[in-house]
C-alpha cells in the first residue's frame, strides 16, 4: 500500500511541476500583473529550429511583442497573459506531439501558430478535437480553417489574393493583356495562378500567355522568350523569391523590364532585394503589410517593434503580432473563461485594429482584410496601395 | 516560328554543353574503373560554393575580368583537391580490399551515394540551406557563349590529352585492364587520381558558368545537374568522351524544345524517355563500342 501511495504522489509531484511552478514565478515577477490573478495560458507552437526557422522566430518576436503590451496596460479582463512556447522544428511530427502537450499537459486556453499550412493544419485539427480554440498568423491554404468551428487565422487566403491581384491588375492598372508564369509543381503557386486566372477574365482580362515550370527548373530563358514575344502588358509570376531572381536576371537580359512582373507575397524576402533589386525596379506584388504603410496601427507596431528587436518587422512578425493581439482581444471580450467562450469571442471580432489591417473574421472563419500592393523601388519594398474589396471579387 | 526554335536552340547548346562538362567527369571515371562516382555532382556544387566565394572575394562585379578568372581557377583547384580526396577516402580503400569479393562493383557504388549525401549535408552545414545570389559579371548573354566557347575547347584538349599523351596512354590502358597495366609498371593509383583531379576540375568550371548563367548557389544543385549529365553520360554511351558531349548537347537541346510546347512540365519525363529509347536500340550509348566479355 505504502510503495502504491508513494509511487502516486511521486507520479502526481512530476506532473505538477513543470505545469506549476513557472507560472507562479512569472505572474509574481511581473510587476503590472494584480498579484493574485492567475495569468491566462496561452500555447504557441512554432519552427523555432529547422528548415523554417527564421519565419518562427519572426512569428515569435511578433507574439512576444503583442504579451508585452497587453500586460503592460494590465492584461486581458484584468488577468496577465502568459504564452508557453514550444518548438516543432519544422516537423509535422513534432507538431502532434508538441499540440498534444499544451492542450493535454498545459491546459492552454487557446493556440497561436504556425507560420507553414502544412503544420497549421496539423495543429488545426488537434485543437479542433480539443475545443481549444487556434489562431494561425501566417496558414495561407484555404483549407487549413476549414477542419473545424475551432481554428481562425489572421492571415488572407492563397484564393483572395489570387482574385486581389487579378483586380489590381486588370481594374486598378488598367492592363488587359496579361502574361502568366508560375511552378506547376507547387501548390501555392498553381493555386495562385488558377485563382488569378479565373478572377482576370471575369473582369474582362485577356491570358495571352501562360508558361509553366517544374520547381527544380533554373533555366528560364526560353520561356521568358516565349512572354516577351506574345507582348503581353503584364505578366502575373506568383513564384517564391529563390525562383523570383534567376527570372528577373534572365528577364532583363531577354528585354523584359522588372516592371512588367507582379507577384504574391512569396517575394517577400530581403533576399530578392539584394540579388534581384536592381531587375525588379518597379515590379508589384500582393501582401500582407509593407514598411512604409500609413495605417496608425501598423507604424505604431513598427516603431514598437523598432524598439525592442532592432529591426524592420518582416510580414510573419507582424501576422504573428496580430494573432497574438486578436486573440488577447477577444479573450478580454469572452462572455467566460473557458476555451469555448474564447472561442465565441474570437468568432465575433469585427472591425479589430491589427498592424496589418482591419480585421473581420469571416463566418469561415477567415480573416476579412485589406491586401497591400508593394512595389519594389530603389532596391526597397514600398506601399503602393490597398486593395480591399474583398466581396467584389466574388461571382 | 523559325526564330523561336532557333532562339531556343541557342539556349539549349549553351545549356547542353554545360550538362556536358559535367558529364564528362562521370564518363571518365566510369571508362577508367567501371563506377559511377555519384559524389561527382557534389563536387559540382562545392565547386559553384567556392567559385561563389572566390569571385565575391575577389572583387565580384568590380573587377569581372580578375574575378572570373581567378574564382573559377580557384573552384577549379579546389574541386580537383576535392575530387582526388572522395577517391582516397570512400573508392581507393575498397578496390584494395574487396578485391575478389562478390559484391566488389555493388560496393563502391553504395560509398558513392553515401559520399554525395555526405557532401550535401555537409555543405547545407557549413553554408545553410539558403540560395545565394552569383554576382553576375557577364550580360547572360555573353556568358552562353562563353560557357559553348569553353565546354568545347575543354573537350578537344581532353581528347588530346587521352589520345596523345603518355598519361593519356596510361589512362586508356587501365579501361582496358587495370592489373594488366599496373603489371606492366603503370602507376594506378596514380593515373586513377588524375583522372578523378580532371573530371572535377570541369565539373567546378561548369558550376561557375552554370551559376553566372542562372544567378544562384544553394547545397542542393548538384541533383537536377547531376542526374541529367549522368543520363548525357549513359545516352552518349558512357566511357566515351564526345559520346558525353554529344550527350550533353542533345539533352539540353531536348530539354528547352519541350519549354516551347505547352507540356514544359515534361522536360524530364522527355529526357528520360530519350533514355531508355537509345538503351533499347543500342544498349552502349550512341557512340558506345560494344565490348567483348571474356570469360
Amino acid at each position: 500500500m505504502a510503495i502504491v501511495a508513494l509511487g502516486a504522489s511521486a507520479l502526481g509531484l512530476t506532473a505538477c511541476t513543470p505545469k506549476d511552478a513557472p507560472q507562479k514565478d512569472a505572474a509574481g515577477k511581473d510587476p503590472s500583473a494584480p498579484a493574485a490573478l492567475e495569468p491566462w495560458k496561452v500555447g504557441a507552437y512554432l519552427s523555432l529550429s529547422g528548415a523554417e526557422t527564421q519565419f518562427g522566430i519572426e512569428t515569435k518576436e511578433g507574439i512576444e511583442l503583442a504579451v508585452f503590451e497587453v500586460n503592460k496596460k494590465g492584461g486581458a479582463k484584468g488577468r496577465p497573459v502568459k504564452v508557453l512556447y514550444e518548438d516543432n522544428k519544422s516537423n509535422p511530427q513534432e507538431t502532434n506531439n508538441k499540440v498534444l502537450q499544451l492542450v493535454t499537459r498545459d491546459k492552454v486556453v487557446a493556440l497561436l501558430g504556425e507560420v507553414a499550412s502544412s503544420r497549421s493544419t496539423i495543429g488545426g485539427i488537434v485543437a479542433n478535437k480539443h475545443k481549444v480554440p487556434m489562431i494561425t498568423s501566417s496558414a495561407t491554404a484555404p483549407e487549413v480553417t476549414q477542419i473545424g468551428p475551432f481554428v481562425f487565422r489572421v492571415c488572407f487566403t492563397d484564393d483572395i489574393q489570387g482574385q486581389m491581384g487579378a483586380e489590381f491588375v486588370v481594374k486598378t492598372m488598367g492592363k488587359k493583356r496579361i502574361g502568366m508564369l508560375f511552378a506547376s509543381d507547387d501548390v501555392y503557386s498553381s493555386g495562385l495562378a488558377s485563382q488569378f486566372r479565373e478572377a482576370a477574365k471575369k473582369l474582362g482580362g485577356e491570358i495571352v500567355v501562360e508558361k509553366s515550370f517544374i520547381k527544380t527548373e533554373t533555366n528560364f530563358t526560353t520561356y521568358i522568350n516565349e512572354i516577351r514575344d506574345a507582348k503581353p502588358d503584364l505578366v502575373y509570376a506568383p513564384i517564391y523569391y529563390n525562383a523570383m531572381v534567376p527570372i528577373a536576371r534572365q528577364a532583363k537580359a531577354a528585354g523584359l523590364p522588372g516592371s512588367t512582373f507582379v507577384g504574391g507575397d512569396g517575394w517577400d524576402a530581403e533576399t530578392l532585394l539584394v540579388d534581384a533589386g536592381e531587375e525588379m525596379e518597379g515590379a508589384y506584388f500582393t501582401n500582407h503589410y509593407a514598411p512604409d504603410v500609413p495605417w496608425p496601427h501598423a507604424q505604431a507596431f513598427l516603431k514598437a517593434y523598432k524598439e525592442r528587436f532592432k529591426r524592420d518587422p518582416s510580414s510573419l512578425a507582424s501576422l504573428g503580432y496580430d494573432s497574438a493581439m486578436l486573440l488577447f482581444d477577444a479573450m478580454g471580450r469572452a462572455k467566460g473563461d473557458t476555451p469555448e467562450a474564447i472561442r465565441d469571442a474570437i468568432a465575433e471580432t469585427r472591425d479589430f485594429q491589427g498592424a496589418t489591417g482591419t480585421i473581420t473574421i469571416d463566418p469561415s472563419r477567415n480573416a476579412d482584410k485589406s491586401i497591400v500592393i508593394v512595389q519594389i523601388k530603389n532596391k526597397k519594398f514600398t506601399y503602393f496601395a490597398t486593395v480591399n474589396d474583398k466581396a467584389a471579387a466574388k461571382p | 516560328m523559325a526564330m523561336k526554335i532557333l532562339n531556343a536552340l541557342i539556349t539549349g547548346l549553351a545549356q547542353g554543353s554545360m550538362i556536358a562538362l559535367v558529364a564528362l567527369g562521370y564518363t571518365m571515371v566510369y571508362g577508367i574503373l567501371k563506377l559511377i562516382n555519384f559524389a561527382h555532382s557534389e563536387v559540382f556544387m562545392m565547386g559553384a560554393f567556392i567559385g561563389f566565394f572566390a569571385i565575391t572575394a575577389i572583387g565580384g562585379k568590380d573587377a569581372p575580368l580578375i574575378a572570373g578568372v581567378g574564382g573559377t581557377l580557384l573552384a577549379m583547384a579546389f574541386a580537383g583537391l576535392l575530387g582526388m580526396l572522395v577517391e582516397k577516402v570512400a573508392y581507393a580503400p575498397l578496390r584494395t580490399r574487396g578485391k575478389g569479393k562478390a559484391n566488389s562493383r555493388i560496393t563502391p557504388l553504395v560509398t558513392a551515394l553515401g559520399m554525395s549525401v555526405l557532401l550535401q549535408n555537409l555543405a547545407q552545414l557549413l553554408f545553410t540551406a539558403q540560395y545565394r545570389g552569383y554576382p553576375q559579371l557577364l550580360p547572360i548573354e555573353h556568358t552562353r557563349k562563353v560557357i559553348f566557347i569553353s565546354a568545347f575547347s575543354v573537350m578537344v584538349a581532353l581528347q588530346f590529352l587521352v589520345h596523345k599523351t603518355w598519361m593519356g596512354k596510361a589512362m586508356r590502358a587501365l579501361s582496358v585492364n587495370i592489373e594488366a597495366a599496373r603489371l606492366m609498371g603503370i602507376r594506378t593509383s596514380r593515373v586513377i587520381s588524375i583522372t578523378f583531379i580532371v573530371g572535377s576540375m570541369l565539373a567546378a568550371l561548369g558550376a561557375v558558368l552554370y551559376c553566372l548563367d542562372q544567378s544562384q548557389v544553394y547545397p542542393t544543385m548538384g541533383v537536377v545537374i547531376g542526374t541529367r549529365a549522368f543520363v548525357a553520360a549513359v545516352i552518349g554511351g558512357i566511357g566515351n568522351i564526345p559520346g558525353a558531349m554529344l550527350g550533353g548537347l542533345l539533352i539540353g537541346i531536348i530539354g528547352e524544345m519541350t519549354k516551347l510546347t505547352a507540356y514544359s512540365g515534361l522536360q524530364d519525363v522527355l529526357v528520360f524517355t530519350a533514355l531508355i529509347a537509345v538503351l533499347l536500340v543500342k544498349p552502349t550509348g550512341l557512340l558506345g563500342k560494344a565490348s567483348i566479355e571474356k570469360v
